[in-house]
């Protein structure tokens, strides 16, 4: 078989020693790489020395500060599905720079993940799924990654990237249909590597404005229909109250049927005619 | 640029909400404290790990369902507060040491030699260390009760009876008071484990996990009780206040 293209090779760190720069220590090594070179990170494919930093580079790290990023994802798992919406846009600063990113992304078949922060670690981040699911359709085993795995792979990319202190700047939020054991899959990873799977998720912040809500009013049993109406009541608090949250979402749904969708843009209604709104501080003794 | 994380659940900055402007960017740490409080008791012949089910950032609680209770051997179970990704990486490695050491010796790991294991665990990653602050719970060769009680970078330490996390400070004084026997130095040897039966150490384990789910916002949600002896391991859930 030939052997994958990886971006994520585990013997090359940012900043390596690249292959030529040390020519003696080259031959050494491919004696010694001669012997495994089956196995694609370490022989033919790999790309310089591992565990080592390039004195001309130094430590090379990527994101230590974000700059275009997203915001909240929210996700909620019903009777029969998973379904997960965040809004399109994608901030620089406090600017609304691009309006019409799609920030959820279908894995395979069974998987969607949505991300919160840095655009550009999640472009990262979908070249690494999409080598995987290259890989994973070329074996044509009718046996496709469940969302489980997915959850998993990216834990360990993450962790990996907080120990190189090169993190990649985002949550992501997995949800799926787990196909072996018939029942929906749901979990959210940060950017150290700390991770979980519950009922519903949110990420930024709606962990602190729609997770009320969903421990409010979640049930096991819930209908798509409900299930949609909470995760609307849910995105309506966070696009009134979440300055860099715009009306403007998508909504993901993967249930047992096959291929997940991820939907066209929509609106959603606001008022925005509240009383304290328009005079704001008449109930704030003190202001002016 | 405006300050702000973008994350938002790594790191809290109030600096930024009082134009402190001192500080340009968000930052990042490569460590969090997730919180929880894991604990195990010891007795002649069965051994109780217990742990709460929250795992919180801050002042947020990201799930009420996290396990950190886990069956490393049929006689090791090992459950770790701190930090959870460095807990679940922890785990991960010595769980495919211990199926290594299943493979090499036809038998499961026994604790003593797990609890050594994981301390030259910790203590390789002296200088980057795993941030989990662990029990090891399990029945010797023996049969007796055994607890081994860590740091982040190893030093361990047998004992009858510990307590680790955010709630150590609250229960641990309770289970010197109510467990405290007889010096393992003494001669001739008396048996330091626990007076208490299996029913009572399990009762005086929920208290505690009730107690410290009063005081400390880290521990709550529920308490998982794995209860070992000569007949196998056993789980008990009680449900904890949810605030």
């Amino acid at each position: 078989m030939i052997p994958s293209r990886t971006s994520h090779s585990s013997s090359i760190g940012p900043g390596v020693v690249p292959r030529g720069a040390d020519p003696a220590y080259d031959e050494e090594v491919k004696r010694e790489y001669d012997l495994r070179k089956n196995i694609p990170h370490l022989g033919k494919g790999s790309k310089g020395r591992p565990f080592s930093i390039d004195p001309n580079v130094g430590v090379m790290t990527r994101t230590q500060t974000p700059y275009v990023t997203g915001t909240s994802v929210l996700a909620v798992k019903y009777k029969d599905g998973v379904l997960m919406a965040c809004d399109t846009l994608a901030c620089y600063g406090s600017t609304k720079r691009y309006k019409s990113i799609q920030r959820m992304k279908l894995v395979g078949k069974y998987t969607v993940v949505g991300f919160t922060g840095e655009l550009s670690d999640f472009d990262y981040i979908s070249t690494l799924l999409d080598e995987l699911e290259m890989t994973d359709f070329c074996q044509d085993d009718e046996c496709p990654r469940t969302p489980k795995e997915i959850y998993n792979y990216l834990v360990r990319v993450m962790y990996n990237r907080r120990n190189k202190f090169d993190p990649l700047w985002n949550s992501l939020v997995i949800s799926g249909w787990d196909y072996v054991e018939k029942k929906p899959f749901l979990g959210c990873v940060g950017m150290i590597g700390q991770h979980y799977v519950d009922d519903h998720v949110a990420t930024g912040f709606g962990n602190h404005l729609a997770r009320p809500l969903f421990r409010e009013s979640w049930k096991e049993e819930m209908t798509e229909q409900e299930a949609e109406k909470l995760l609307k009541s849910a995105l309506l608090s966070c696009v009134m109250r979440d300055k860099q949250m715009m009306n403007k979402f998508q909504l993901s749904k993967i249930t047992a049927d096959g291929p997940g969708e991820i939907s066209e843009p929509f609106a959603i209604d606001t008022r925005w005619g509240y009383e304290n709104y328009v005079n704001p501080t008449k109930y704030a003794p003190g202001a002016w | 640029m405006e300050t702000y994380d973008a994350v938002g659940e790594n790191n809290f900055n109030p600096s930024s909400y009082h134009g402190n402007h001192t500080k340009q960017h968000a930052t990042w740490s490569p460590y969090d404290n997730n919180g929880g409080t894991v604990m195990a008791v010891a007795g002649e012949d069965y051994v109780i790990c217990a742990a709460d089910t929250r795992m919180s950032t801050g002042y947020s609680i990201m799930t009420r369902q996290y396990t950190k209770v886990d069956e490393m051997s049929p006689k090791t179970l090992m459950a770790s507060a701190g930090f959870m990704a460095d807990a679940a990486t922890l785990k991960k490695l010595l769980k495919g040491r211990c199926d290594q050491y299943q493979f090499a010796n036809n038998k499961p790991i026994g604790c003593v030699a797990f609890a050594q294991m994981l301390s030259n665990t910790l203590y390789m990653r002296r200088f980057f260390p795993y941030y989990a602050f662990n029990i090891v719970a399990g029945l010797d060769a023996e049969g007796k009760g055994a607890v081994f009680t860590y740091d982040a970078v190893g030093s361990y330490e047998r004992t009858n009876y510990s307590c680790q996390g955010s709630g150590q400070q609250l229960i641990m004084p309770v289970l010197d008071n109510q467990l405290k026997t007889v010096s393992p130095l003494v001669l001739p040897a008396v048996s330091s484990a626990t007076p208490l039966s299996e029913e009572e150490a399990i009762d005086l384990i929920k208290d505690c996990f009730a107690t410290a789910g009063e005081r400390d916002i880290y521990t709550g949600d529920a308490v998982e009780l794995f209860v070992m002896n000569k007949d196998g391991i056993r789980k008990e859930t009680m449900p904890l206040k949810t605030d």
